[in-house]
């Protein structure tokens, strides 16, 4: 079997697969890619199935390497990678030799990441799924985040996957205000608290992770207090603590909580979010349900379409993709392959 | 009775159907009733329910149903589902060793409530316990019917690490500790049934809606049914 070997790398590098879905009631949450667009996309370049598990890194990345020649795909917005020291381009079919050393960071322009090999990463499944859940040490590799020295078992595949590439990239960062529907406790602020979340700037802080990312900003006091009966959250509700330090849940946050959730985040622009790294800013609109739903639909249009535009490249099959580097990329032709 | 229920967004998504704000058992068993009654005849595009003290979440695709029409759905069955008189959930008899390592705060709450630990573990174990919800972590349990007398605030600091199966009291709710972890909570007692198995064909014992109570044993016992269970045996199983 295959053999994923980790030299380095940062401390929020994990398995990850579509997640571990169906199980919140117990306290489960589903765990499953930051940046689901770019997981996808990591998969479909290898040829593997959307079920399958790959590596999710946030910024800085990482440095691995394999025992046998595979092929990989590295994914993320503005994600830099090299093999053997020379640049290669992300969004493409890589050919790797065994014990090539594959460097990969940072993540110019967002901050989550993923590296798809082909065969898919086959740690044993927990509770019918891959994903790590780092704070309960659920799945993935022993429950825990990659450290150097892991060796990572990949599924054996038949024969290299032709060389796939991109067609269209990731829909561009625009720095419009994040979409939030109001509540479900929004009824605990002041309408000008209310007034003061929907005008103000807020900064991602440092503490961001997969369970959530803090913001740092003006206090955002709950009238009626910081403390609710404890029920059910979703990633992107934004919970704010006694501290009136808003905090937006994301992929592995627990089920429920005890705190006031002011708004919570909508489904097309939940993924900007996860990519916004600390430092940056966040200012935040209010829409109706109605508007949040035919966003939702229009973004998963989108990314279905940025899917479809993966293709078989068509100038023969290289003996390595050193021939890939960077540069060529803009030479690179291709025909519809479909969404596979 | 007039309906208290509010059905709140939750995003574009889900809906948390809030019952009452409050935390009262019938409140809970008609949110359990409702969770019964959408998991047995679910609306079109229902993708998942999350029910909790006086809540449920209702998590949605609005792919396959519209935010409008799954409120509406809501509400229709809201108007036909109501809090049954008794609790319907199952009985767990739940083997618990007092004090001890696990149980590291028996003697000193017993002391504050002017009660030796023999006293205090009859009042304990006396009660009949229900799981209002599941929640915070893995198979975690909540449970209403603390007797008053025994309600002990938490600790500001929590302690690093709580092992798995450590009974707690929290405030006016008690526990039992799935995984270990960092906990504010007081503990009184372990047991060595493991609500939580990952690798266990049922991974989750315990679910909203049973009713829980603990039986005293020894420690001696505590590690022979530990023992058992490590052997792959059931050692325990609903009423």
């Amino acid at each position: 079997m295959p053999v994923l070997q980790v030299l380095d790398t940062g401390p929020l590098t994990t398995i990850q697969d579509a997640g571990r879905f169906g199980l919140r009631a117990f306290g489960v949450s589903q765990a499953g890619p930051m940046d689901r667009l770019a997981f996808d996309m990591a998969n479909l370049l290898v040829g593997n199935a959307q079920s399958a598990a790959a590596v999710e890194f946030a910024s800085p990345g990482g440095r691995f390497r394999f025992d046998t020649n595979t092929a990989v795909a590295v994914t993320g917005p503005g994600v830099e990678l090299s093999i053997d020291g020379a640049a290669m381009a992300a969004h493409l079919t890589l050919e790797i030799g065994a014990g090539q050393d594959l460097r990969i960071g940072p993540v110019r322009d967002g901050l989550w990441g993923y590296l798809a090999v082909a065969g898919g990463i086959d740690t044993p499944p927990v509770l019918g799924s891959r994903a790590t859940h780092l704070r309960f040490g659920l799945g993935g590799h022993a429950g825990r985040s990659l450290v150097g020295g892991d060796r990572v078992p990949v599924a054996s595949t038949d024969g290299a996957p032709p060389i796939r590439i991109a067609g269209r990239d990731f829909p561009k960062t625009d720095h419009t205000p994040i979409r939030v529907i109001l509540g479900p406790q929004d009824d605990y602020f002041d309408p000008d608290v209310i007034a003061q979340f929907l005008s103000g700037t807020f900064q991602v802080s440092t503490r961001v992770d997969r369970m959530a990312s803090v913001l740092d900003g003006a206090p955002l006091i709950a009238a009626r207090g910081h403390d609710i009966i404890s029920d059910g959250t979703v990633p992107g509700a934004i919970q704010v603590p006694g501290s009136g330090q808003p905090l937006i849940l994301m992929a592995d946050a627990q089920t429920t909580g005890g705190y006031p959730k002011i708004a919570t985040i909508i489904g097309a622009d939940l993924r900007r979010v996860a990519q916004t790294p600390p430092g940056h800013a966040l200012l935040f609109a209010a829409v109706t349900s109605e508007e949040a739903e035919a966003a939702l639909l229009g973004c998963r249009n989108r990314h279905r379409a940025i899917l479809k535009s993966v293709r078989i490249a068509e100038f023969g099959q290289p003996g390595t993709a050193r021939l890939f580097g960077a540069n060529l990329i803009s030479g690179v032709w291709g025909r519809e392959t479909g969404n596979e | 009775m007039v309906s208290k229920a509010r059905i709140l967004h939750c995003g574009e998504q889900a809906f948390s159907v809030e019952i009452a704000n409050e935390i009262d058992e019938t409140v809970n068993r008609r949110v359990i009733a409702l969770a019964k009654d959408l998991k047995a005849d679910p609306p079109d595009g229902l993708v998942e329910l999350v029910p909790s003290y006086r809540s449920l979440l209702v998590c949605f695709d609005p792919g396959r149903i519209t935010g409008k029409a799954m409120e509406q759905a809501l509400r229709d069955r809201l108007d036909r589902v109501h809090s049954p008189q008794e609790s319907t959930g199952a009985l767990w008899h739940i083997p618990a060793v007092y004090g001890g390592e696990v149980g590291l705060d028996l003697d000193d709450l017993a002391g504050e409530k002017g009660l030796s630990p023999r006293e205090f573990i009859k009042l304990h174990s006396g009660a009949t316990y229900r799981i209002y919800m599941i929640g915070f972590s893995p198979g975690f349990c909540y449970l209403g019917g603390l007797p008053e007398a025994l309600h002990t605030p938490r600790l500001p600091q929590p302690r690093p690490n709580i092992p798995q199966g450590a009974i707690g009291i929290g405030g006016q709710q008690g526990n039992i500790n799935s995984v270990a972890g960092p906990s504010g909570w007081r503990f009184i007692a372990w047991t060595p049934v493991k609500i939580f198995a990952p690798e266990r064909p049922e991974p989750f014992l315990l679910r909203a809606g049973a009713r829980v109570r603990f039986v005293p044993i020894s420690a001696d016992e505590g590690s022979e049914l530990a023992h058992r269970q490590a052997g792959g045996e059931i050692i325990v199983r609903p009423q």
